[in-house]
């Protein structure tokens, strides 16, 4: 298909005139243009996935979400209001209270885009119930950890090692509630699969769950990405390099 | 069952590689075969099809754990699971399973220490209409009562094979209480698919469009539009598939269609395939139904000798069609289309994002399409008789009939066909419910009614159904069923939701 310059168009987002290109997604556009939608499970290095649902907006009198609806002429994007703000504390709460998110003691505090989302969107409480599931933590691996209670199930490290690092360490196993990251070894441990600290996969995790032994708190909790300006300016973790 | 030895599992996994072949997207159908032989899939299998298919064991595991009936550790020689859905609540399937567990010393979900036998609950097997139900080893027995669950302790404990059980235990009746434009004529001399082959493709997708067919799954979307798209869409080879993981609970129409209408159904489907140009289809059948699967083979193999599928279908030279069945193993979200494109390839049967649709880049990433069981029967017939034949029934937006699955409070459970417009409180009258205080139409994910709305129509522009219609009297407390319902979801869902 050809693309002219005439097929550019724009939309309205939360009142401010953004460009797109045709096949661009709202998320793809809006970011192009330096503006924010919080996302959990979308990296611009990898094919939108549209599992977390965090970057909901709403267009049209629906919600749907900024990574994978297209952008459209002419179209009307919320992205602010309560309503759309509400939306995203209710799945954000409940990711909380899913795993083991234990702030003041993590070591990727201030530099966890779940955190950082959650001050974003306004969220002071969990709301619900906390799970307390029972997770493991595996320190098998010489040069990482997992700390499978920090897992979101973004599937980002699975898609980084799958498609970049072309290993396939990683999987989701389960259904629903159940459902829980796996590790493709013949023991089910870090330590004893193909992963290396080169791997792509090592540096794609939004949260705490994969993270470098032998250099914790480098850079002091207070000082961190998301301590000195908030998500909204300076974006993803992951381009940055910060544990 | 002792475990089995390394041999019959080596030997087991070459037949049933000699079968479906080394194709990846069949892991799913080997998995099922293996759990049905051994009562689970063997550590030794998931070796030995990762190196065979080239898979991770990390994709096997996962599969087997995604899967309600699938298992990594041995369920006993016989595996019963109880229906329960809310409508086999209300017919005791509680008391009925508590009691199996007493007689046979077991407690729910674990396998007995002997290896003989596990009883546990699942979700909706669809014999709402013939309750309570269970499935044992994957074979469906209904009308349960505490004689019937006295006696299967018995043959249990006897471990007599399933063969020498009585066979009244295994009738699945149909139970079709009115018949309209679809259910009044079962028989089929592939009318429609000579008329599609004397007037053209193009002439049959004009058919299709001016009979204003939607999509009988629930959704709604006009039939002839996903065929015209799926035609047009760029790409190579395409699919038909015809969703029949009906798994709504409180449905069960498309077991009596695949049941005593299945030849219209693949009719359908090879129409299909005639209009958008497909060579290879698919017939996704819930697990719960895999009592069907001799049956539906019969009804395959008779068309192939028929010239009805094949190559050169009719004498058409060039025009090559054939279906082949892919087994569900347990789980809802597959009737989701996007997730059941990705269990037809074998994995997990988790949601895909849309855009791009199935109409563009479906099974294998080519253009598909995936319509219900009443959407082909539909369509079949629309062809043969006309658009106008099937217009003229309904309503301006919702054309032609539509089949109900009728179960709960009411004197004649059972399947129920009527014009699109058709009022909630008609069909009550007519399945004669008594004193209802509510109906929950198209099942968990549908709406519940009260008295005051039974004025309501069926209908894509009120009540939009995928077909199931459950009666509560007024000595139900609904709670029971928000609860029934809240865990159905709560063990169902995939888990993330992409649209």
């Amino acid at each position: 298909m050809k693309v002219s310059l005439s097929s550019r168009g724009s939309f309205r987002f939360d009142g401010k005139e953004i460009p797109f290109t045709p096949g661009q997604t709202i998320m793809d556009a809006v970011l192009a243009a330096g503006e924010y939608i919080p996302h959990l499970c979308h990296n611009p290095e990898f094919a939108p996935h549209g599992s977390c649902r965090v970057c909901v907006v709403g267009v049209g009198g629906r919600q749907v979400s900024a990574c994978t609806a297209p952008a459209a002429e002419g179209m009307v994007v919320d992205s602010s209001s309560e309503e759309i703000q509400g939306t995203r504390r209710a799945i954000l709460q409940m990711l909380f209270v899913e795993g083991n998110h234990i702030c003041p003691a993590c070591e990727k505090s201030g530099a966890c885009q779940l955190q950082a989302v959650a001050y974003y969107t306004g969220m002071l409480a969990p709301h619900f119930t906390h799970f307390f599931p029972r997770r493991e933590v595996d320190a098998s691996h010489p040069d990482f950890i997992i700390d499978f209670n920090r897992c979101i199930l973004c599937e980002l490290c699975v898609r980084a090692s799958r498609d970049w690092d072309g290993k396939r360490v990683f999987g989701i196993s389960g259904r629903g509630l159940a459902s829980h990251l796996v590790i493709d070894s013949p023991t089910g441990r870090l330590g004893d699969s193909s992963f290396a600290a080169t791997d792509k996969a090592a540096h794609v995790c939004p949260v705490g769950a994969i993270l470098p032994k032998h250099r914790g708190y480098e850079v002091p909790i207070g000082e961190r990405l998301y301590d000195r300006e908030p998500i909204s300016l300076v974006g993803d973790v992951a381009a940055h390099e910060e544990a | 069952m002792s475990d089995p030895s390394i041999g019959q599992v080596t030997e087991f996994v070459a037949e049933s590689l000699a079968r479906h072949g080394r194709n990846p997207d069949y892991l799913l159908q080997h998995l099922i075969a293996l759990q049905h032989r051994f009562s689970h899939v063997p550590a030794t299998a998931v070796d030995l099809l990762a190196t065979e298919l080239g898979v991770t064991r990390t994709q096997i595991r996962a599969a087997i754990d995604f899967y309600a009936f699938l298992h990594e550790t041995p369920r006993g020689d016989f595996d019963i699971l109880f229906s329960d859905n809310i409508t086999d609540r209300m017919l005791g399937n509680q008391r009925l399973m508590r009691l199996l567990c007493e007689r046979l010393g077991v407690e729910p979900g674990v396998p007995r220490a002997d290896g003989r036998v596990t009883v546990g609950p699942t979700s909706c097997t669809g014999m709402c209409d013939q309750g309570p139900a269970l499935l044992v080893n994957g074979m469906a027995v209904t009308r349960l009562d505490a004689q019937r669950v006295d006696r299967i302790a018995d043959l249990v404990e006897m471990g007599t094979p399933l063969e020498h059980w009585p066979g009244a235990y295994f009738v699945v009746e149909d139970n079709i209480r009115r018949k309209g434009l679809l259910l009044s004529n079962a028989a089929t001399d592939a009318a429609g698919l000579r008329a599609m082959l004397e007037k053209g493709a193009e002439a049959a997708l004009a058919e299709v469009e001016r009979s204003g067919l939607r999509g009988r799954g629930g959704a709604g979307f006009t039939t002839a539009l996903k065929w015209k798209f799926c035609r047009e869409a760029p790409g190579g080879e395409r699919f038909v598939v015809c969703n029949a993981d009906e798994g709504e609970p409180g449905t069960f129409k498309d077991r009596v269609l695949l049941t005593s209408y299945a030849d219209l159904m693949f009719e359908g489907m090879t129409i299909c395939a005639g209009v958008i140009g497909a060579r290879r289809g698919f017939l996704y059948l819930r697990g719960e139904y895999r009592y069907l699967v001799p049956h539906l083979e019969a009804v395959l193999a008779r068309r192939r000798a028929q010239g009805l599928l094949g190559e050169s279908i009719l004498g058409h030279d060039g025009f090559d069609f054939d279906i082949a069945i892919h087994l569900g193993a347990g789980a809802y979200i597959c009737g989701e289309e996007s997730a059941l494109i990705e269990s037809l390839e074998g994995k997990r049967g988790v949601t895909r994002k849309r855009p791009p649709f199935p109409v563009t880049s479906g099974y294998q990433g080519n253009p598909t399409v995936v319509n219900n069981v009443e959407t082909f029967l539909a369509a079949a017939r629309v062809v043969q008789w006309g658009g106008y034949w099937f217009r003229g029934e309904g309503t301006d937006k919702s054309a032609g009939s539509k089949i109900l699955s009728v179960s709960g409070d009411v004197a004649r459970p059972g399947i129920y066909e009527y014009p699109f417009g058709t009022p909630v409180h008609r069909v009550l009258a007519d399945c004669g419910a008594t004193n209802p205080q509510a109906v929950q139409i198209s099942g968990a994910a549908g709406a519940t009614l009260a008295p005051a709305e039974f004025d309501r129509i069926i209908a894509f522009e009120d009540l939009p159904t995928a077909g199931s219609f459950m009666v509560f009297d007024a000595s139900r407390d609904m709670l029971d069923m928000v609860r029934n319902f809240a865990h159905f979801f709560a063990h169902e869902s995939c888990g993330s939701a992409r649209s």
